[in-house]
């Protein structure tokens, strides 16, 4: 690292130019590493908090479309419960509605149904829990968009007026939509689309949108018996954040995104290193005719991008987190995540490298004779 | 084995350090083209002597100088360099061998742009010439580059970027060094001065040294002067 750090210092304002563009890719990765997670969270974060190994949907579900298309009931919900790992299993409703408060705030809403008692029964933060029928208790983000414990929702079209009885403690969304507990008879009622008071069709209360599964403590679903037995199709929790509106387009064109973003800095760094090699051309010849092995000389131009790229993507993150805490609460979806971000800044690094090598490994074929003026 | 080699009045022993080349050919190109850049050359330098090889562009001086560095691997023939044959080495042991015996100055300096005198030195240690900070400053005075140690090659002039390439080139001590064309880019008195610098370091540091040159003006200061003409060695 004796030569490397003496011309990083004496190429100041090149090396200061390629860094400038790996800091302001580092700064973009770490705003789109936030904007994905808070899409991300944004999108499933209700899903998420669920005390849930998976769903089961009805068979032939499309993944995208499985928690506004289907439809299982009682009677796959006790297969799935005579399956020996599960745990738990409850029938789950799950339906994006356009609500209005008697403020006159609109709000739209993702309402879970779950029966009361069971394990999806949400722990809540302020008010009561699900009790009575007309019962919702909504996530935080419903309380910071202006609905209070005691307002009454009603539901637009149907008419169906819902009381908030309660709240939770954090952001529950599903979709980009807030979610609302309430119990599944209701559920079960607004989704068939019966008004208020009236009792409806005794196979209404039969259904839900999916039957939510928990496995045994260390065991896992066996997703195929007990789809085989229940006639449906079911996913671990994971594989159902794609059912989640628009999850699976926000994801691929955030990470399509950062991928390109990715090569971009390969390509920037590999460039670089390319030019810069061939312009010391003649002194890399020099040091490998005095003797210099090729492991010194890609040690110590390795060396010089590590520095280079440490240094760059350092200052980028710190930007990042500067600019992303000033976007954090701003309405945008944005969360930065520690992990995500490391995980992008190390990514860039190491590609960076990458890039490095691809351009340093000519050192190797340097032919020492051209160090020698005249040309034989 | 004893062998007289250029002609040269006292034989050189095998084992001994300086510079031996005997019956080397270097042939060039490949198929039809092939040209014989040395042919049969033989030549010996001892430790302390500073030897001038003159010739026409083409004549096979900068093959020699590869040749004798371990730069170039000749097709017949042997090269010794500080009593070891180097002939037959790989790629990556010339490359010790270099490091360890031989020091070489380039046309122009050839020095590293980014480094200060001191450091162009420094430099050498840290290839694994070996060399201490003592050396350092002890050769920079030698060369008349004392009070310009932490100058950079482009605050230099032609000469002094020569002297800075000269003890880089001693750092280490080799036994063997190897000059191309160090006039190359100077005027008159500088190249004088030079070549003066480059015999008192080939004596002060018992070097035997090999120098490539077109610059008859300065052949006073050699020892021995052999002439290269189409591959061939003569006195």
């Amino acid at each position: 690292m004796f030569l490397a750090m003496r011309e990083l210092w004496f190429a100041r304002s090149r090396f200061g130019l390629m860094g400038g563009v790996i800091a302001l890719i580092a700064v973009l990765m770490v705003l789109l590493s936030g904007l994905s997670s808070g899409l991300v969270e944004d999108g499933v974060s209700g899903l998420k908090q669920l005390p849930v190994d998976g769903f089961a949907f009805e068979e032939e579900t499309e993944i995208g479309s499985s928690f506004s298309r289907s439809r299982v009931d009682e009677e796959q919900l006790q297969e799935w419960r005579d399956q020996p790992e599960v745990a738990e299993a409850a029938l789950f409703g799950n339906l994006l509605v356009n609500a209005r408060s008697d403020n006159d705030v609109p709000i739209d809403l993702a309402l879970f149904g779950v029966e009361e008692g069971s394990f999806l029964e949400p722990a809540v933060h302020e008010g009561e829990g699900l009790g009575r029928q007309d019962g919702l208790v909504v996530s935080q983000s419903a309380v910071e968009a202006g609905i209070a414990v005691g307002d009454v929702l009603t539901v637009d079209r149907l008419g169906a007026e819902l009381k908030v009885v309660g709240a939770l403690e954090n952001q529950h969304t599903y979709g980009h939509v807030d979610v609302a507990y309430l119990p599944l008879k209701t559920w079960q009622e607004i989704y068939a689309g019966v008004s208020t008071g009236q009792e409806a069709d005794p196979a209404v209360y039969t259904e839900a949108t999916a039957v939510a599964l928990l496995a045994e403590p260390g065991e896992e679903i066996d997703h195929s018996a007990g789809d085989s037995a229940a006639g449906t199709m079911s996913l671990p929790l994971e594989g159902t954040f794609a059912a989640s509106p628009g999850y699976s387009a926000e994801t691929s064109t955030l990470d399509l995104i950062k991928a390109f973003l990715y090569a971009i800095s390969a390509l920037v760094v590999g460039a670089f290193f390319t030019v810069w090699t061939i312009q010391r051309k003649h002194e890399l010849a020099v040091l490998r005719a005095m003797g210099a092995s090729t492991g010194y000389l890609v040690r110590d131009g390795l060396g010089q991008a590590l520095v280079i790229l440490v240094v760059s993507c350092a200052i980028g993150l710190g930007v990042g987190m500067g600019t992303g805490s000033l976007i954090t609460g701003s309405g945008v979806p944005f969360l930065l995540e520690g992990a995500a971000v490391a995980t992008a800044v190390v990514l860039l690094i190491v590609l960076g490298l990458l890039g490095a090598m691809a351009a340093i490994i000519r050192v190797s074929s340097i032919d020492p004779l051209t160090a020698l003026g005249g040309q034989r | 084995m004893t062998i007289t080699a250029a002609s040269n009045t006292e034989p050189i022993h095998e084992g001994d350090r300086g510079l031996l080349l005997e019956g080397v050919t270097l042939r060039l190109g490949d198929g039809d083209t092939t040209v014989t850049a040395l042919d049969e050359v033989s030549i010996a330098v001892r430790p302390g002597e500073l030897v001038a090889v003159v010739g026409p562009s083409g004549a096979g001086k900068s093959s020699l100088l590869a040749v004798a560095g371990a730069l170039t691997v000749p097709d017949s023939g042997t090269v010794r360099a500080d009593g070891r044959d180097i002939t037959g080495l790989s790629k990556r042991a010339r490359a010790r061998f270099r490091r360890e015996h031989i020091g070489f100055v380039f046309q122009s300096g050839n020095l590293l742009g980014a480094l200060t005198a001191t450091d162009q030195l420094r430099m050498m240690t840290h290839l694994g010439r070996g060399g201490t900070q003592q050396d350092v400053q002890r050769l920079l005075e030698e060369v008349g580059m004392g009070d310009k140690a932490n100058r950079r090659p482009h605050q230099l002039s032609g000469g002094e970027r020569q002297r800075v390439g000269i003890a880089r080139a001693l750092m280490g001590r080799p036994a063997v060094l190897l000059v191309d064309e160090p006039t190359a880019a100077l005027d008159r008195a500088r190249s004088h001065e030079i070549v003066r610098l480059l015999a008192q370091e080939t004596k002060r540091s018992d070097v035997a040294t090999m120098m490539v040159t077109h610059d008859h003006d300065v052949l006073e200061y050699c020892d021995r002067t052999v002439r290269m003409t189409d591959g061939r060695l003569s006195e």
